[in-house]
């Protein structure tokens, strides 16, 4: 089948869900078949609309279609220097540019680098008319008409199926070396703020049962000056990657404890200076992104823990297991609830798309 | 000038109403209705539009700002929010039956926390002040438009402002953690958070650029970055604009972003040159700043890359910044490209439009063959590191004709680089200015969606109305395909 006539395809699958009011599962590879609220409708599979549409290293910015496998891309970049420098996380082989974008999680680089939201450009989004519309476009500036793209990254796919996407790439570091401190969390959390208010090339952090692990990523002189300026152990370069991948893919014993444990996984978003939450035990807890996120693991009352996520200027999500019945994302504010409602009722009228992914009732 | 002024439709009795209504919420001195107070606010930086609104109000807090927003409900008043007037798209060009809300009177720095490098500012605090106020502690605020002097944050948030270091530094959308707002209905809205993300969707993406369409804002919370201890600019010429341009790209492919990268073509040197004094090439057919920030180390190591990819390209002199006075003149150049069109023409009109980089020698190559159509000059400054091309076209409002020219190449020079792939505005937004440009780049649905995203936001369409999204009305009149088509609709502008 040829690109359009898949595009084709989609565009009446979508129209007949729509006239029918069937729910429809947008998917890709199904590696983050987990996340969310448990999706519901017949699979509307990505896969067959695949492939780079566009890449140019000088001008940075890559599109594709949303079948594309995660891997391909990374590798199309890696052979020209360049990275997605939120280094988003794929959860298994099979993922795909597009659940990375509706999925819209960042991995270790985010704290430095900024987010997938960051890096989305422009995007093509297939609406519940079975509509193709484009948003932004590929070029770094554009403030054209509302940033519709961003408002899909993260999304869950609630609002239509992406078909492509334009992202903002960026050159690897030339530079990049990985420390060890052995530190308390409080600790850690101080140094971590005192220094991302330094002009440090920190590129990634994350603390668990007393050590540090730090990564500088920039310029050969400007690592080596931080590393003389921390100071701590240098881990080796090999190890150092496997730690940094383990992380991102949560193959860390704590990160993995749903598949380890049976415990469910807690995702606390933070202001990075939040005190230590001594509350669910240091033990159950990793620290990522300079202390803006806090991964936290065990069986915990729903209520309390985003209450107390909320009190703290931040919000809390069942990441991963656990009883999604009280809710997978912190509910939103009263007024913020009825735009999401209003965007969703525009885009896709029938409300056929990912139901109740994000919220239940959207 | 050609203001496009209109005539007010409501009875007298009807404007004392408003006025008196205005007056019970407001203390006397935040309400301006004489036509010498207001006259002030009838434009901002597009000053060849103009309209005296009916009314200034500028409320001190935000109760009374919502208590205006309650008069202009209930009296269907429309509003058009203001922060300094820098703007150049005309997006706070008032309404003769409406009010301009400005937030001058709302410009505190609430809170600056050094340790989480966040500060929570009011709207009209300006840009340059949150600079200011870090600085002490080593921290600033990353994105710099040229206006930053003057400009406050809440109309950087409505534009969603760039500046010369957005290719490392990002826009405001990238910079901006939170904002908290009031819609017309009065409801005070939370738009992201302390933390780094929020849960749901990315409402602040949308409200950041959306021009003062869904909201008022009243607070907006900023990160801060430290501040590079060192920064070099290299001055490089060259001696025909694709060599200029092929070199930014050679310096991309090497894996340099740098803090700032901006191309000047010969008119815009000669133009500023006698002006500042920078030291420019005025031979050169293309100038390129090239600047490095980081440490001192980083930066030497950076600055030697630089240059050799630069001479490689092609360049023909190299000047690398010894200080920071140097620095500062070597940019003084770029910087004051738009008073010096001023000085050598009675009248210059900005543009704005984005384009892939690859594709600028050609571009500039269009421009040159315009300016004999049009009978105009126009001087070229580029933001060459992310493609967004400023084209200053110079001409003299007193002479017949020439305004509608100068708007006439402005929209060619649009047209152009949404063909070669580009955009229409990448930083100063489409206003009143570039509204029938949109229905050039958007395709009607895509038009009907925004229209829908404006509705998610606000019931009642009364916030700076008629500015950035046109009606699908208006571009059927603009020429342009038919009303959306329904479900069956072929979907042929797809990528195949």
């Amino acid at each position: 089948m040829t690109m359009e006539d898949q595009v084709k395809q989609f565009s009446e699958r979508i129209v007949d869900a729509t006239v029918h009011g069937k729910p429809l599962r947008l998917r890709g590879g199904g590696s983050k078949d987990w996340y969310g609220q448990p999706a519901t409708g017949e699979v509307l599979d990505t896969r067959g609309y695949s492939g780079i549409i566009a890449y140019e290293p000088t001008e940075l910015v890559m599109t594709a279609r949303c079948g594309t496998p995660m891997r391909e891309i990374e590798q199309a970049l890696a052979a020209e220097g360049q990275m997605l420098a939120f280094e988003p996380p794929h959860f298994g082989d099979d993922a795909t540019i597009g659940g990375m974008l509706a999925s819209g999680l960042s991995g270790p680089r985010r704290a430095s680098a900024g987010a997938l939201r960051d890096f989305v450009l422009g995007t093509v989004l297939m609406d519940g008319r079975g509509e193709a519309l484009r948003f932004g476009g590929q070029v770094m500036k554009n403030v054209a008409g509302y940033d519709v793209s961003r408002l899909l990254a993260g999304s869950m796919g609630m609002l239509g199926l992406v078909l492509e996407v334009s992202l903002k790439v960026l050159p690897k570091p030339v530079a990049e070396k990985t420390l060890r401190l052995e530190l308390s969390q409080e600790e850690a959390l101080l140094r971590l703020n005192q220094w991302a208010g330094q002009p440090l090339p920190l590129s990634a952090s994350s603390w668990h049962g007393g050590t540090l692990t730090l990564r500088l990523s920039g310029a050969e002189a400007a690592v080596a000056s931080a590393v003389r300026h921390i100071g701590g152990e240098v881990l080796d370069a090999g190890l150092a990657e496997h730690w940094w991948a383990d992380l991102r893919e949560q193959r860390h014993p704590l990160l993995d404890a749903v598949r380890l444990e049976g415990l469910p996984l807690w995702r606390l978003s933070l202001p990075s200076t939040t005190e230590v939450l001594g509350e669910f035990g240091q033990h159950n807890q990793l620290v990522e992104w300079g202390g803006a996120q806090r991964w936290i693991r065990g069986q915990f009352d729903a209520q309390t823990m985003r209450a107390r996520a909320q009190a703290l200027g931040g919000h809390a999500t069942l990441f991963r297991g656990g009883d999604k019945a009280a809710g997978v994302f912190q509910p939103l504010a009263p007024a913020v609830h009825t735009i999401h409602r209003n965007l969703k009722q525009y885009f896709d009228p029938a409300g056929i798309f990912n139901r109740g992914r994000m919220y239940q009732d959207l | 000038m050609n203001a496009p002024t209109e005539a007010t439709t409501l009875q007298q009795h009807q404007r004392e109403a408003i006025l008196a209504a205005l007056h019970a919420v407001l203390p006397a001195e935040c309400l301006l209705s004489e036509q010498e107070d207001t006259r002030p606010y009838e434009c901002d930086g597009l000053t060849a539009y103009r309209q005296l609104p009916m009314a200034v109000a500028l409320p001190q807090n935000e109760q009374q700002l919502i208590a205006v927003l309650k008069v202009c409900r209930e009296l269907q008043v429309p509003i058009v929010p203001r922060g300094a007037g820098t703007g150049l798209s005309g997006g706070a060009m008032p309404i003769a039956d409406g009010i301009v809300i400005s937030t001058a009177k709302m410009s505190r720095i609430v809170a600056l926390d050094p340790l989480a490098r966040t500060a929570r500012v009011q709207p009209g605090v300006r840009n340059l002040a949150i600079s200011e106020a870090a600085a002490p502690h080593g921290l600033y605020y990353a994105p710099d438009p040229s206006s930053q002097i003057a400009c406050t944050i809440g109309g950087n948030v409505a534009e969603n402002a760039g500046g010369v270091h957005c290719l490392k530094y990002g826009l405001t959308v990238h910079n901006v953690m939170r904002v908290r707002m009031v819609s017309i209905e009065g409801e005070v809205i939370e738009l992201g958070g302390a933390a780094l993300d929020a849960p749901g969707l990315d409402l602040l993406a949308v409200f950041i650029g959306s021009e003062g369409m869904l909201g008022v804002v009243t607070e907006v919370t900023v990160r801060l970055i430290p501040k590079p201890p060192v920064a070099k600019v290299i001055m490089a010429s060259f001696d025909n604009v694709v060599s200029g341009g092929d070199a930014v790209a050679a310096v991309i492919a090497a894996g340099i972003i740098p803090a700032g990268l901006e191309m000047m073509d010969k008119t815009s040197a000669r133009m500023v040159e006698p002006f500042v004094r920078a030291g420019y090439d005025i031979d050169a057919e293309a100038i390129l700043l090239c600047e490095s920030d980081g440490l001192q180390e980083e930066v030497e190591e950076e600055v030697g890359r630089m240059s050799e990819v630069l001479f490689r390209a092609g360049a023909n002199a190299i000047a690398v910044s010894q200080n920071e006075a140097e620095r500062m003149r070597f940019w003084s150049g770029r910087k004051n490209a738009f008073p010096a069109a001023g000085r050598i023409s009675p009248d210059y009109y900005c543009m704005d439009g984005t384009i892939p980089r690859k594709r600028v020698a050609e571009v500039l190559v269009g421009i040159a063959e315009m300016e004999k159509t049009y009978g105009l000059r126009c001087a070229n400054v580029f933001h060459a590191g992310d493609g967004n091309l400023h084209p200053l076209i110079l001409f003299d409002a007193n002479a017949p004709g020439e305004f509608n020219r100068a708007e006439q190449f402005g929209e060619a020079i649009l047209a152009l680089c949404v063909a070669v792939g580009g955009t229409i505005t990448g930083e100063h937004g489409v206003g009143i200015e570039k509204i029938d440009s949109m229905c050039e780049q958007f395709e009607v649905s895509e038009i009907a969606a925004f229209i829908g995203v404006k509705r998610a936001f606000v019931g009642a369409f009364l916030l700076n109305p008629n500015k950035a999204i046109p009606t699908l009305d208006r571009c059927a009149a603009y020429g342009k395909r038919q009303v959306r088509g329904g479900l069956f609709k072929f979907v042929k502008q797809v990528n195949a």
